[in-house]
């Protein structure tokens, strides 16, 4: 059995571990066992029926209100207590804050070793092989696990979508929580402004570099960002580093690697630590005024010209799609 | 307050890599070993915090000789004792391992240590799991990707980033930080700071000291290749007027791409 960690924030399931559910289903059917999904916290019945319409035989609710609230310790031992009842082979994470953060807790209690942020997963000779990109996606590292169960955490936005319809049983367990307080409690939520998308879940990222010569700029690309559903404002290092838009924007080595569907470059060059952060998004687009620019090497469609002078019209051409 | 700081020493994030198939690993040769990135934050941290609660810091590296240097620079910097956990294995990509050594050595030599302070990931391996792994193995709180964080105390309020937002989390003290870009800005050594790291002895503990069996120093991780990302092909690169080129463009990602 596969048993797949599902997140949910306001009672909604996160998209990305509906990701690693459907690759839990995929591999479930490959290695002839099933897969199943757990959810932690009170209040939860209604996402069954989504839950088991992605490949979920059973719906584990672990139901305490003490875990409405997310602590890494007290989720790892609740989870650890079902792996132990369960006896799942894997337990399968997206590869969000919440997920890198519990994943290798629950792994180190278990006493495993875990597979982090993979963006591929195979089945070979009865076992699963994993990919995950390493030095930012500059190498590829295949390897498998030695260990069991197997705790595997998944980028999101890497893996596609696959509903499939499964049973759903809805199985209740009842957790204990120690009565002595967690070392580190999550006290509160500090929404951004507007909870605007984070550039590793967005399906379109609309990045700027040292070519927006100023934080004002930015406004141009945020701008594009309104007329594009699912879509998030990113940056170069150099930019982040020149104070222009906050460190959570940017892309690249010592910032985030995305995935996204389309990721559009309006004035960054193409630095070796932040072509690392983007090589795998599926379509890449780049603008720039300078036709020798590296970025250009990697992208499918390149515009040579003014961002000052591409942007305008180019939103006016985002908003006849729209119509 | 005492203060340990966990740091690695990783190609700088300029570095080519390049990959040796006999062997399954990066070639190291040509390129430019530094602390990592997020590990430099966690250093400064630990230092403000010194400078206004008093204690030690303490820089920890597990690795080859090699990571002296890393150490030499974590001195440079301001820390009071710097330890090397000698690890002749290399690079094993397996954070479980790690995490017993670490939990081991604090366990053994650092009983009355308050907070550990890590990066939150290294440069390279991207694991991000040997601060999640050393706090369950201490059984203690941990706070990951810190941006911003205030002792008081016996206690300590860690801002964390998450998608879209911060989690604001409330600590006990023994526990884990591991930081994130945007919690300070490190300082340079100075000279000064440079001549005491040379004259400071860096105390050497082996892995047999430690007392693990040889079942906790397996690796759990059995590398079956390595090979580089697929390579990209450039593609159309258009020229024009902004108008021309914006409507090629829209029509490229609309009609073609299909994204739109």
């Amino acid at each position: 059995m596969i048993l797949t960690y599902i997140e949910t924030r306001d009672n909604k399931i996160k998209k990305a571990s509906l990701e690693a559910l459907s690759e839990a289903g995929r591999m479930a059917r490959e290695l002839k066992t099933e897969a199943t999904a757990v959810v932690v916290g009170t209040g939860k019945d209604g996402l069954a029926t989504e839950l088991s319409s992605y490949g979920a035989s059973k719906i584990y609710l672990l139901e305490n209100a003490a875990l409405d609230q997310y602590s890494t310790q007290d989720y790892a031992a609740a989870l650890a207590d079902l792996v132990k009842k369960s006896s799942p082979s894997a337990v399968f994470f997206s590869a969000t804050s919440m997920g890198k953060d519990l994943s290798p807790r629950l792994a180190a209690r278990l006493g495993v070793g875990a597979a982090s942020d993979c963006t591929q997963v195979a089945a070979k000779d009865g076992q699963l092989e994993f990919t995950r990109p390493i030095f930012a996606g500059k190498a590829l590292l295949t390897f498998r696990l030695t260990s069991s169960p197997q705790v595997v955490s998944l980028r999101p936005n890497v893996f596609p979508l696959a509903p499939a319809a499964a049973a759903g049983e809805t199985i209740k367990e009842g957790v204990e929580v120690p009565a002595s307080p967690a070392g580190a409690r999550v006290t509160e939520i500090l929404q951004e402004r507007g909870g605007e998308m984070d550039v590793t879940e967005a399906d379109i990222v609309i990045s700027g570099g040292r070519g927006m010569k100023g934080p004002e700029n930015f406004r141009l690309l945020q701008e594009i960002s309104e007329l594009i559903p699912r879509s998030a404002v990113g940056a170069s290092r150099s930019a982040v580093d020149s104070g222009w838009i906050g460190h959570q924007h940017q892309v690249g080595q010592t910032g985030k690697t995305v995935s996204p569907n389309l990721y559009l470059a309006f004035g960054i060059s193409g630095a070796i630590q932040h072509l690392a952060g983007m090589s795998s998004s599926k379509v890449i687009v780049a603008v720039n005024k300078d036709p020798d620019a590296s970025i250009f090497k990697l992208a499918d469609f390149g515009v040579v010209g003014d961002l000052f002078q591409v942007i305008p019209p180019l939103k006016e051409e985002l908003k006849k799609l729209r119509c | 307050m005492n203060i340990l700081v966990f740091v690695k020493r990783v190609p700088d994030t300029e570095s080519k890599i390049k990959i040796s198939q006999e062997t399954n690993s990066i070639v190291e040769e040509g390129l430019n070993f530094v602390l990592s990135p997020y590990d430099e934050y966690a250093m400064e941290e630990a230092l403000r915090i010194r400078e206004s609660k008093g204690g030690k810091v303490v820089a920890v590296a597990v690795g080859r000789d090699e990571s002296l240097v890393i150490l030499k620079k974590c001195l440079a910097m301001g820390a009071d004792e710097a330890v090397l956990v000698k690890d002749p294995l290399p690079e094993s990509y397996d954070g479980l391992r790690t995490a017993r050594i670490i939990a081991r050595l604090v366990q053994a030599k650092f009983p009355d240590a308050k907070l550990l302070l890590f990066g939150k990931q290294s440069v390279g391996a991207d694991n991000s799991q040997v601060p999640s792994m050393v706090a369950e193995f201490l059984g203690i709180g941990q706070a990951n990707v810190v941006v911003k964080l205030e002792v008081e105390g016996e206690t300590a309020t860690a801002l964390r980033e998450v998608e879209g937002a911060q989690e604001k989390v409330s600590l006990t003290f023994p526990a884990v930080v591991s930081a994130q870009k945007g919690l300070n800005e490190p300082r340079y050594e100075t000279l000064k700071g440079i001549m005491m790291a040379r004259k400071k002895e860096i105390p050497i503990v082996t892995i047999e000291e430690l007392g693990l069996k040889p079942d906790e120093l397996a690796s759990r991780v059995a590398i079956v290749r390595m090979d580089l990302p697929p390579s990209r092909q450039a593609g159309r690169v258009v020229t024009g007027p902004p108008e021309e080129t914006a409507r090629q463009l829209a029509d490229y990602l609309h009609n073609e791409a299909k994204v739109i």
